[in-house]
């Protein structure tokens, strides 16, 4: 089992979540992030006043899924998240030992 | 504040006129509306999410506070016979005498208890437009000391000096020097203006000003504040008049054409300068122009308010940006910034633009040595003007200054760094504004 974690631009949210959609991929955790990278923040005005703002909002989707849907999820992502400029985002990849479904006490790639 | 009847009805008839008080009670409750909650909203907007709640007890208290001291001595401070200065503080103590019948030294067609609704709702809101400089760090209990000491030492003998009976300033009754003061420019929004300059030097900046970002936490709510000011300020100025006639509508339509441009002309030069035209700028920008116009309200023809109004927007976006950012100071709301520089520039102009087509009575009112002295646009009517603004400031700077020393070696202005931190809706008054 594998977790990708998917911090991209929140107006690409239901892009990636059709694509991932449409590899079978039904299940997944959306948080509201906020934080940048090479992007870095904007600049905010008020009266004049210039304000840098370095956190920009972000979405961060995780889903855990079996080992061979991995490569295929993961390419998904990135085309529907791509927009070719800077602070599309990243994926990243970790190794989970471990699942289980609360309800019915599965455990394993049956309980993701 | 003009002697518009030249000749009173009063002998064996009731001279109210029921339009006139219509008119006048409801420019009462206009003016109210602008504090209460036209600039609650403003500035509560304006402030971070820590201190909303203070920031709008900071206007809220003083219709409390204010109306208290104008019941038992303020009305009769600043509107009874006196001297130059102010007026005797005993002859409407508990505002006794002030009733149904019109006091004709001001408003011959209304009941005098009419003129003091009026008149106090402007001594709410003067010490309330002040709160803005000192934003989200004074303690509660120094500002009420400091509101009570100012109010009667810089507001009621200004208000007397410009609009009393006998006051020095007051070109048609009685007055040494005449300054042209329609609706409050000098004893409003300089008076507060400038008080606010010194209380935001006196007081420090905020903890963490300029580094950290201190950005308005709803400006969705400082715009409708800034909205029903623009309609609260139709009381304000046209109100003025203290009469439902044409000089009344006079006012209003300048008071409106001023806003319009002064918006106007914030937005551009914010657009030529930072490249994005915000809304806060447009609304700041008509506040701008509400304030500067003021004084020349019952004075300029509509032409003559656009191109105040035009100046207004410029030079106030001027002073927020420019002139605030080069000294430093933490003029938080921009009290002075957009009320005292806006309104001098409006008096400035006005002793140029003053016309006695639209006004006549300052074409034939005062006189010198015996001699009828015009007040309309020249030379030395702006001399005029620059003395009474000159006498505002040096009160006002003055005035406050030692008002702000006394009490901080009685009770202390600021809250501890901590309660600041915290933020002054928790510290000071025990609540949040948002929960949830």
């Amino acid at each position: 089992m594998k977790k990708i974690e998917a911090v991209i631009k929140p107006f690409k949210l239901n892009d990636v979540k059709e694509a991932l959609n449409d590899i079978g991929i039904h299940g997944m955790t959306v948080v509201e992030a906020k934080g940048f990278g090479r992007q870095k923040g904007h600049t905010e005005i008020y009266r004049g006043s210039e304000y840098t703002v370095d956190f920009l909002p972000k979405i961060k989707i995780e889903t855990i899924l079996p080992d061979a849907q991995v490569e295929a999820a993961v390419q998904a992502i990135i085309k529907a998240a791509k927009t070719g400029k800077i602070g599309d985002g990243k994926v990243f990849v970790s190794t989970i030992d471990e699942a289980w479904r609360i309800r019915t006490d599965e455990r394993g790639e049956s309980a993701v | 504040m003009a002697k518009l009847e030249q000749s009173v009805p009063t002998i064996n008839s009731t001279p109210i006129n029921s339009g006139d008080n219509a008119w006048m009670l409801a420019s009462s409750a206009l003016v109210l509306m602008m504090t209460a909650p036209g600039l609650i909203l403003f500035y509560g907007g304006l402030v971070r999410s820590k201190n909303v709640l203070s920031t709008m007890m900071h206007s809220l208290i003083l219709m409390a506070v204010v109306s208290t001291l104008w019941l038992v001595f303020g009305y009769s401070m600043a509107f009874a016979h006196g001297n130059a200065f102010f007026g005797d503080p005993f002859k409407y103590f508990l505002l006794h005498g002030v009733g149904a019948a019109p006091d004709p030294t001001y408003a011959a067609t209304v009941p005098s208890q009419t003129f003091m609704l009026f008149q106090m709702m402007f001594a709410i809101i003067t010490p309330a437009l002040i709160s803005g400089a000192i934003a989200e760090r004074i303690k509660f209990k120094a500002y009420l000391i400091f509101i009570v000491l100012w109010t009667t030492v810089v507001y009621l003998p200004l208000c007397h000096m410009m609009w009393g009976d006998g006051g020095l300033f007051n070109w048609a009754l009685g007055g040494k020097i005449p300054v042209l003061d329609f609706a409050g420019g000098t004893v409003v929004h300089i008076s507060s203006g400038v008080s606010a300059l010194v209380c935001a030097l006196v007081l420090g900046r905020r903890d963490g000003y300029p580094h950290e970002p201190m950005m308005p936490h709803n400006v969705v709510l400082s715009l409708i504040g800034a909205g029903l000011l623009w309609v609260g300020w139709f009381g304000f100025n046209a109100g003025s008049a203290l009469n439902a006639g044409g000089l009344a509508t006079s006012a209003f339509a300048a008071t409106h054409f001023s806003a319009a441009a002064a918006a106007l002309s914030w937005t551009v030069t914010e657009w030529l300068f930072k490249g994005k035209p915000s809304v806060l700028g447009a609304a700041s920008g008509m506040v701008a122009g509400l304030a500067t116009i003021t004084p020349a309200s019952g004075f300029v023809t509509v032409p003559a308010a656009f191109c105040i109004g035009l100046v207004a927007g410029v030079v106030c976006y001027l002073a927020v940006t420019k002139l605030k950012a080069r000294f430093h100071y933490d003029d938080s709301l921009d009290v002075f910034g957009v009320h005292g520089v806006g309104s001098t520039t409006g008096m400035l102009m006005l002793g140029f633009l003053a016309s006695a087509t639209v006004n006549p009575l300052i074409g034939n009112t005062f006189h010198k040595n015996g001699v009828v002295v015009s007040l309309a646009g020249n030379m030395h009517q702006f001399w005029n003007q620059l003395a009474g603004v000159g006498a505002t400031v040096a009160l006002a700077a003055v005035a406050t200054f030692l008002i702000l020393k006394l009490v901080n070696v009685t009770v202390g202005l600021r809250v501890e760094r901590e309660d600041e931190s915290t933020g002054l809706d928790l510290s000071q008054h025990g609540e949040r504004a948002y929960n949830e």
